[in-house]
């Protein structure tokens, strides 16, 4: 199973196994990792799934949608590396992805 | 609208989602006159401002339905018991009166009901607040979500945060009469109406205002009064833009709101009631849908539709004490079908 890191904000960081086919976001609400809040349950309606991708990871990741770009307005804090981890499905390829959670959903 | 009396009815629903909407049916059934109030400007609930377009797939006998579809089959399915709706306001206070309660939203409309049901979901759609540091001391001085009145920004350095209609609608009404307008988003790409973002371009390009690519991180002020922001550009620039009015735009978030002051029982935002009448602490005030809890509870809407049947038994008792309940079915009651219309 590929694992998955989260990084809270103050650097606490939370190791789980995802599963193939699942969310990253999904994942996290499965695991209890806080600071996803993800108040619209995965439609991609909210923003309150915000991460920070670890660079290294970004090219494995790909791109955001148009849709999930226009969502990303709704965010705070929005970096390079945002993404809406709700959008973000898991892959064999996902084995060793970090994330990062900001400091607020909004 | 103070000085009118309130609005008298059986039954006051709070919150115009699918649950709430049901609940006009199961309470009509039985006789049962609601008005219905929600914060946004139309019906649907979650189902309209989160996910209009997205299917749902666990809506018994639906096998796919979309958030806007399943609104609008409801909206049908209640015609025949005519409820009042009013949307754009916010249930505010809840007080018990001699022979039920008495309501009163945001706008000033005041409602008298026998019983009160709470179908408000995750709680009152809310502008989101940005995460600036004190930006809580600004907000209705200089920094506002929404705009009440225009003369508020007549005159006045203005900024505006966003891009989507609300922040580029605003940008476009508000330029004439503010003393300068400044549009900030942090991309150079809008979801507004490309009409509003061609006649925001214009304006920029003839000077009459601003458009800067960034992402507010500070304000600089004192005593509510705006005077500034710290914006983080593109790549590492900073720059800092003096203003003394603000308007962020980032779409709406769920907050349980005043329903926290009606001295009700909560727990962790929910409202505790029982599985066989969806009662809360306070007899003839009812929670059904998203914001109940109970042992086992589901957050489906199937589970609020069974929820919103049972809480009108209960209701049907509190309106016509002492009357007794005949359990009939659509399908073979006439004085049902009657009530329905299709007889």
């Amino acid at each position: 199973m590929p694992k998955i890191t989260y990084i809270d904000h103050e650097g606490r960081d939370f190791i789980v196994d995802g599963e193939v086919g699942q969310t990253v976001m999904e994942t996290a609400i499965k695991h209890d990792v806080p600071g996803i809040v993800a108040e619209c349950g995965g439609a991609c309606s909210c923003a309150t799934c915000h991460v920070y991708v670890d660079p290294a990871w970004r090219e494995t990741t790909g791109e955001p949608s148009q849709m999930e770009e226009d969502m990303l307005d709704f965010a705070f804090d929005i970096r390079p590396e945002s993404r809406l981890s709700c959008q973000l499905r898991i892959s064999d390829a996902f084995n060793g992805l970090i994330v990062r959670i900001p400091e607020h959903q909004g | 609208m103070n000085g009118d009396s309130p609005i008298q009815t059986d039954a006051i629903i709070i919150g115009a989602g699918p649950v709430g909407l049901f609940a006009v049916f199961e309470l009509g059934l039985l006789d049962i006159k609601s008005h219905v109030i929600d914060i946004l400007d139309r019906p649907g609930g979650q189902c309209a401002e989160l996910y209009p377009e997205k299917p749902i797939y666990d809506i018994p006998a639906l096998p796919i339905v979309t958030g806007q579809e399943l609104t609008d089959r409801l909206l049908e399915q209640i015609k025949p018991f005519h409820p009042t709706f009013h949307f754009n306001e916010r249930v505010d206070s809840l007080t018990r009166t001699e022979d039920g309660f008495e309501l009163a939203t945001d706008g000033g409309i005041r409602f008298r009901a026998k019983v009160v049901v709470i179908a408000a979901g995750g709680g009152s759609f809310t502008p989101k607040r940005p995460p600036l540091e004190g930006i809580e001391g600004f907000e209705g001085k200089s920094v506002f979500y929404a705009v009440k009145r225009m003369d508020e920004f007549r005159g006045r350095d203005v900024v505006i945060v966003g891009g989507g209609d609300s922040a580029l609608d605003w940008t476009l009404n508000l330029q004439p009469i503010a003393k300068s307008m400044t549009l900030i988003h942090r991309r150079d790409e809008f979801r507004a109406a490309p009409d509003s973002v061609k006649k925001m371009r214009e304006l920029v390009a003839s000077g009459a205002m601003q458009l800067r690519i960034g992402q507010v991180t500070q304000l600089r002020g004192a005593d509510g009064q705006l005077e500034g922001l710290s914006v983080r550009g593109q790549g590492t620039e900073v720059f800092d833009l003096a203003c003394d009015r603000l308007l962020p735009f980032f779409g709406l978030t769920m907050k349980l709101g005043p329903i926290a002051d009606w001295g009700l029982n909560l727990e962790e935002n929910l409202i505790p009631v029982d599985t066989e009448k969806f009662q809360t602490s306070e007899p003839g005030i009812f929670a059904i849908g998203d914001i109940n809890t109970y042992p086992g509870k589901l957050k489906l809407i199937l589970s609020g539709f069974h929820e919103a049947a049972l809480m009108a038994q209960q209701a049907y008792h509190i309106i016509f004490p002492g009357k007794r309940l005949l359990f009939q079915y659509t399908t073979s009651s006439s004085n049902l079908q009657k009530k329905l219309g299709v007889i």
